[in-house]
């Protein structure tokens, strides 16, 4: 990408602008990695299971932002093809047609985002299930504090 | 940017105590993570996020709140150990990140295996514009089968455990029947998805 220059002073704005982009180049997945651990401190450092699941929803969504980042491609369109698709089956030449169009645009990965889309919905499934075990435990428990829970487990173990 | 409002919005999900704007925090954030899809490409993922994490599940945490309260308790511990583990899984994470191919480069080689094939090729074999849906469909069509065997499993456990409450309840309050099937209410809302 950066042409290789022969003098030394060249060479090392060469390298330096290698570190800064370096720098830019991997932001995306330092927030991701920041938005990570918040999930993660709510998720262990709070008693409430609400917001411990508020805490895992946080941390799946990062984990989201890390996969799409890994599939965009810079000046990329997303991965609709560019021609349509209609012309391509009536004949040969029109599909080969379709192709060396689809060819010249540049697409985002499409796998990332298949991906993505099973994970979503995964992950709206086992929120569901966990806020209605927190549903049932505040049935039974009368609350939603892991403290209480806990003291009141020990109280009927006692 | 985008990520930067993220990540302010996500420290306001630590600190907010009313478990309400919690719950109105994480549908913002979610909303925000939809954008952000939408501006890395992934328009399919965008939408998707917006309906159901900033949608669907909005509507869930607040059934739940509904339930359950919101009133949240002091934190009982100091925050200091989990904060620790969560800084030194972060550095290791970061640590990891060095060896990531740079963002956005098309030499990456995640987008050298069967990415180009399914965009040079879906054209032909599935006859669909759309490639994020023909992989979906067609080429991991057993991931997606799972996935949705998954959801049936998930929707199945939330109304076995919200019916066996309800049948609870029905007990002791003796003037409802007991015979009839558990429909109706909070049951029947997780089935539609």
């Amino acid at each position: 990408m950066i042409p290789v220059a022969a003098n030394p002073l060249a060479q090392s704005l060469a390298a330096q602008l290698q570190i800064a982009q370096n720098l830019v180049s991997h932001y995306n997945y330092w927030v991701v990695i920041v938005l990570m651990m918040v999930g993660f401190h709510i998720l262990i450092a709070r008693g409430n299971l609400i917001r411990k699941i508020v805490g895992l929803n946080v941390f799946q969504t990062s984990v989201f932002m890390l996969y799409i980042s890994l599939g965009k491609i810079s000046g990329g369109t997303p991965p609709i093809l560019a021609g349509g698709v209609g012309h391509g089956e009536t004949d040969a030449h029109g599909a080969a047609e379709g192709a060396h169009q689809a060819a010249e645009v540049l697409y985002s990965n499409p796998l990332p985002h298949v991906l993505i889309l099973t994970a979503i919905v995964v992950g709206i499934a086992t929120t569901s299930v966990g806020l209605a075990l927190a549903v049932r435990i505040r049935e039974a428990y009368g609350t939603i504090e892991e403290e209480e829970i806990n003291a009141i487990e020990a109280e009927a173990g006692a | 940017m985008l990520l930067t409002l993220l990540a302010a919005t996500a420290f306001g999900l630590v600190r907010v105590r009313n478990l309400f704007a919690v719950v109105m925090l994480a549908g913002v954030y979610s909303l925000l993570s939809a954008g952000l899809f939408t501006v890395m490409d992934a328009v399919d993922v965008a939408f998707t996020e917006a309906a159901v994490g900033a949608g669907i599940s909005t509507v869930l945490f607040l059934g739940a709140l509904a339930l359950c309260g919101t009133r949240e308790s002091k934190p009982v511990h100091t925050p200091i150990l989990p904060l620790f583990v969560v800084c030194l899984t972060g550095i290791a994470l970061v640590y990891g990140t060095m060896d990531m191919p740079p963002f956005g480069d098309a030499s990456n080689p995640v987008h050298h295996h069967v990415a180009d094939h399914y965009l040079e090729e879906s054209e032909h074999e599935i006859g669909i514009p759309n490639v994020v849906t023909s992989v979906l469909a067609s080429y991991r069509g057993y991931d997606t089968m799972g996935e949705t065997t998954v959801v049936f499993a998930a929707a199945v456990g939330v109304m076995i455990l919200l019916a066996r409450g309800r049948r609870r309840t029905r007990e002791d309050a003796p003037g409802e029947g007991s015979a009839s099937p558990p429909t109706g209410g909070r049951s029947t809302r997780e089935t539609p998805r």
